[in-house]
């Protein structure tokens, strides 16, 4: 099974892409889709990517809940800050934050989540010493800035994806 | 624009807020460019369109076109899917090599790296 099958979730995910941008739920599409998305996923064998299996379904969606809110509170905090910017100067700063996260899909993930809120922006993680340098535009306290994505983002990541 | 006229009065009214709303959020992302000083703060400006701005705008189109031929139009959330997924690839890419550079010329408000070979200079043309 797993040797057809390489990537299931993969697989899925491609044939729903397809359903979308051929805007039908035919046989004939489906059949299309699915076939497409097996042959991606042996494509993908061939790329040798990390495995990891998902785990705590659950968590997955507190996360995106998470994510969501948090975006859009920091929308509305960086539109203040540009706004202000012409009255106030701006107090922007680099944030340098230990985290124990090391599985790669888990790593791409914080990536876009930090990059995807306005005012973080990732810069550099180190592999060797598991440091990473983000910038935040309004930063009023470094520590509570580490503590607060470890603990709202890493920990909840480290759960679903090792 | 013909065929926008037949869009009834209740799906136009959030059509156009969400419009509004979205294109504003991405006009002040892009004042932002102008208005935050250094580069670092400018990384941040743009992705206020690529979050918000590129969500509402999609809402809007979605509704808009789901009204206007009724089924359910789901193209859009492709595009939101795609664009944020996509945008940390160029802004990290623009922030490492800013980082670089920085570093290179020893400017003194950037951290240094933590441990590891000094990035090396020579027989580089900077």
């Amino acid at each position: 099974m797993r040797y057809w099958f390489p990537y299931p979730l993969l697989s899925l995910a491609l044939l729903i892409l397809w359903l979308l941008i051929n805007q039908s739920l035919s046989p004939g599409q489906i059949v299309l889709g699915t076939m497409l998305g097996i042959a991606f996923a042996w494509a993908m064998v061939n790329l040798q990517p990390d495995k990891t299996r998902l785990k705590n379904y659950g968590r997955i969606a507190v996360l995106a809940w998470h994510v969501t809110v948090d975006v859009v509170r920091s929308n509305i905090a960086v539109m203040g800050v540009i706004l202000r910017a012409g009255k106030r100067p701006v107090n922007s700063g680099f944030v340098a934050i230990d985290i124990s996260l090391r599985d790669e899909n888990a790593l791409a993930l914080l990536a876009c989540i930090l990059t995807a809120t306005p005012g973080t922006a990732w810069l550099e993680f180190d592999r060797q010493t598991g440091v990473l340098l983000i910038h935040v535009l309004d930063v009023e306290n470094g520590p509570a800035w580490s503590e607060l994505i470890r603990s709202r983002y890493e920990a909840p990541l480290k759960e679903i994806f090792e | 624009m013909s065929h926008l006229t037949d869009l009834p009065t209740w799906a136009a009214i959030p059509v156009c807020v969400l419009l509004l709303l979205g294109s504003a959020i991405t006009l002040i992302g892009s004042m932002g460019l102008i208005r935050l000083k250094t580069f670092y703060g400018r990384l941040h400006a743009p992705t206020l369109g690529a979050s918000a701005g590129t969500i509402l705008i999609c809402i809007a189109s979605m509704i808009t076109f789901a009204v206007l031929q009724n089924r359910w139009i789901l193209h859009e959330i492709l595009i939101i899917v795609f664009v944020i997924l996509t945008t940390p690839v160029t802004l990290m890419l623009l922030g490492q090599s800013a980082l670089y550079r920085d570093r290179i010329e020893g400017r003194n408000d950037v951290p240094r790296k933590t441990t590891g070979e000094p990035p090396d200079t020579s027989g580089m043309d900077i």
